[in-house]
């Protein structure tokens, strides 16, 4: 018991208590005298922060750009993951260990570092990207108000994509020889080898990495918070649902951050939960 | 000959089914590197033509001059940022390896009541978005006056229930039972059986452990830029972020250099350490 002494004080402290605090100071409201001439005093008002957040047209788009990131991003990328992962497992791959690392050197590129680097990709006045496609008559506006969106998603796909590639791809690792060798005597081609045996019998990673990937989708701060000075104005402060916490916090208005905190996770938990279900394991790691 | 009719065929398809595997590969390969190919290239560029002329070959090598302006920039406050996030995220990840090592060792090892609790409790802060305790933590910082101060960064960081949860499942897959029960039996007292039989089997976890949570660390933005607000304390990434936003003031080329440099560690710590996450990486997926 000792040995778990100091790592549970700390957890105590630096996880749970901030989220009971969390939890609490969501149940206040600062009031303010009329005339703002007495200090100001905390109410306890339960719902009201909550009521406020419900009624906050910012607050309740970014909760569905994140939605609408999350339902697209995700398996874009898991999906992205998947192939690599069985095209580098795949007998007619070549140089396995090159691509394999390949894929996951942006892992290795911190979240803020890519972001930085992809606003250079965006640049409006001088992206490389514009200027490799320009001769073909192309032209992408990174920050254009619709595709904005998609310039995020695009970092985080970058990002991560290699990391549920190893995932996957350990878990491709460990179906036996024997199940493989029987397909092949059975005549199945690698496709239908990949489609029917591989793909179900690594469920349980793709599952785990889908799981991670709601809650970062979640949480998405970094890339869009990088963007936002070079945006032009299509990143609002409150693009995402931790965006617009942080600008609550900034104006001083730490209850209703806190309200705005703990709505996001319990939807979080609630949709992770009810993914869990829908897929059908009970996952007992 | 027979024989050899029936091969032709099939080697045919395995030909092409190679060229399309390879194709493919390599068309991801060229997503994934591009941009950084494009970092390394531009950060060599002339100081001031880092987004001018071909983003994709180098011209004119000027890594050094580039160093140079980057040193000067504001007294050299960008390796004052670099070394800031080297020991953040050195201490933090240090510090957090060991405890998470202790307590995944402890759950995996000792029958105690409220294990089940207690490691349910360590999963369950796995999957709470980190906003819950970022925010919080900022106010109850605020509230002891530990705002600017280095703890307010270095205390939530060694803290890692992912950490917790990989050596748990290490311990009880590398660490025999009847090692520890015949270490005992010598009268070997239990912090020695951990130190002296259990680190050394469960060292390649724990390298993995220490590498992420360096990462974790290092890509932590919200806590430092809320915490922090004293340039010469903040980690490179916040102090970048600050220079990007602030491109009138600052030239973007210094920013393109600096991005460069901030990533050059963690990449040589990844190739380096690469045989250590990936049997790491594996065992926490697997199972």
């Amino acid at each position: 018991m000792a040995f778990f002494g100091p790592f549970a004080v700390l957890f105590a402290a630096m996880y749970i208590a901030p989220i009971i605090y969390a939890a609490c100071s969501s149940m206040f409201r600062v009031h303010r005298s009329g005339l703002g001439l007495s200090a100001p005093t905390k109410i306890f008002d339960p719902l009201d922060n909550y009521q406020q957040a419900f009624g906050d047209a910012d607050f309740l788009a970014s909760l569905r750009r994140v939605a609408t990131f999350g339902i697209v991003q995700v398996p874009v990328m898991l999906g992205l993951a998947l192939v690599l992962a069985l095209l580098i497992d795949s007998r007619s791959a070549r140089g396995k260990g090159f691509f394999r690392l390949a894929s996951f050197v942006p892992y290795a590129v911190p979240g803020v570092s890519a972001a930085l680097i992809w606003s250079f990709m965006y640049s409006t006045q001088s992206s490389p990207i514009n200027n490799l496609i320009s001769p073909a008559g192309l032209h992408i506006p990174f920050f254009g108000g619709h595709v904005v969106l998609w310039s995020v998603a695009n970092i985080v796909t970058w990002s991560w994509t290699g990391y549920n590639m190893i995932i996957i791809y350990a878990a491709l690792q460990s179906i036996p020889a024997e199940v493989l060798e029987a397909c092949r005597m059975d005549g199945a081609s690698a496709f239908r080898t990949a489609w029917s045996i591989k793909v179900p019998m690594v469920r349980s990673a793709i599952i785990l990495t889908a799981v991670f990937s709601i809650i970062g989708s979640a949480q998405l701060f970094n890339e869009p918070a990088v963007l936002q000075p070079v945006s032009s104005g299509s990143i609002s402060s409150t693009f995402t649902p931790i965006m617009s916490a942080q600008g609550a916090v900034n104006a001083g208005n730490y209850n209703y951050a806190a309200a705005q905190s703990v709505i996001l996770a319990v939807l979080v938990g609630a949709i992770s939960l009810v993914f869990f279900k829908l897929t059908g394991r009970s996952e007992n790691t | 000959m027979s024989a050899h009719a029936q091969r032709k065929p099939h080697r045919d398809t395995a030909l092409t089914s190679r060229a399309v595997v390879t194709a493919l590969l390599a068309v991801s390969t060229f997503y994934f590197l591009f941009p950084l190919w494009w970092l390394l290239v531009s950060a060599t560029k002339p100081f001031g033509s880092q987004f001018s002329g071909n983003g994709l070959w180098f011209s004119d090598f000027s890594l050094l001059d580039n160093l140079r302006r980057l040193t000067a920039q504001e007294d050299g406050i960008f390796w004052r940022w670099m070394l800031n996030s080297i020991m953040y995220c050195g201490a933090g990840a240090l510090i957090g390896t060991v405890l998470s090592a202790l307590a995944g060792y402890a759950l995996a090892k000792y029958e105690f009541r409220g294990r089940g609790v207690l490691f349910g409790m360590v999963l369950a802060a796995v999957l709470v978005p980190k906003i819950l305790f970022t925010l919080p933590l900022y106010l109850m910082f605020s509230g002891i006056h530990l705002v600017n101060n280095p703890l307010a960064i270095l205390l939530p960081s060694v803290v890692s229930p992912f950490g917790v949860y990989m050596c748990r499942i290490f311990a009880a897959a590398t660490v025999p039972e009847e090692v520890l029960e015949a270490a005992r039996l010598d009268g070997a007292g239990e912090l020695r059986i951990f130190r002296t039989l259990a680190t050394p089997m469960m060292l390649p976890a724990l390298v993995t452990i220490f590498l992420f949570q360096f990462v974790d660390i290092w890509n932590n933005y919200l806590l430092p830029a809320m915490v922090l607000s004293d340039d010469h304390l903040q980690p490179v990434t916040v102090g970048l972020v600050g220079w990007n936003a602030r491109h009138v003031a600052v030239p973007p080329g210094l920013v393109v250099i600096g991005s460069l440099v901030s990533v050059v560690p963690l990449l040589i710590a990844f190739l380096a350490l690469q045989r250590f996450w990936r049997a790491g990486m594996t065992a926490g997926a697997v199972k």
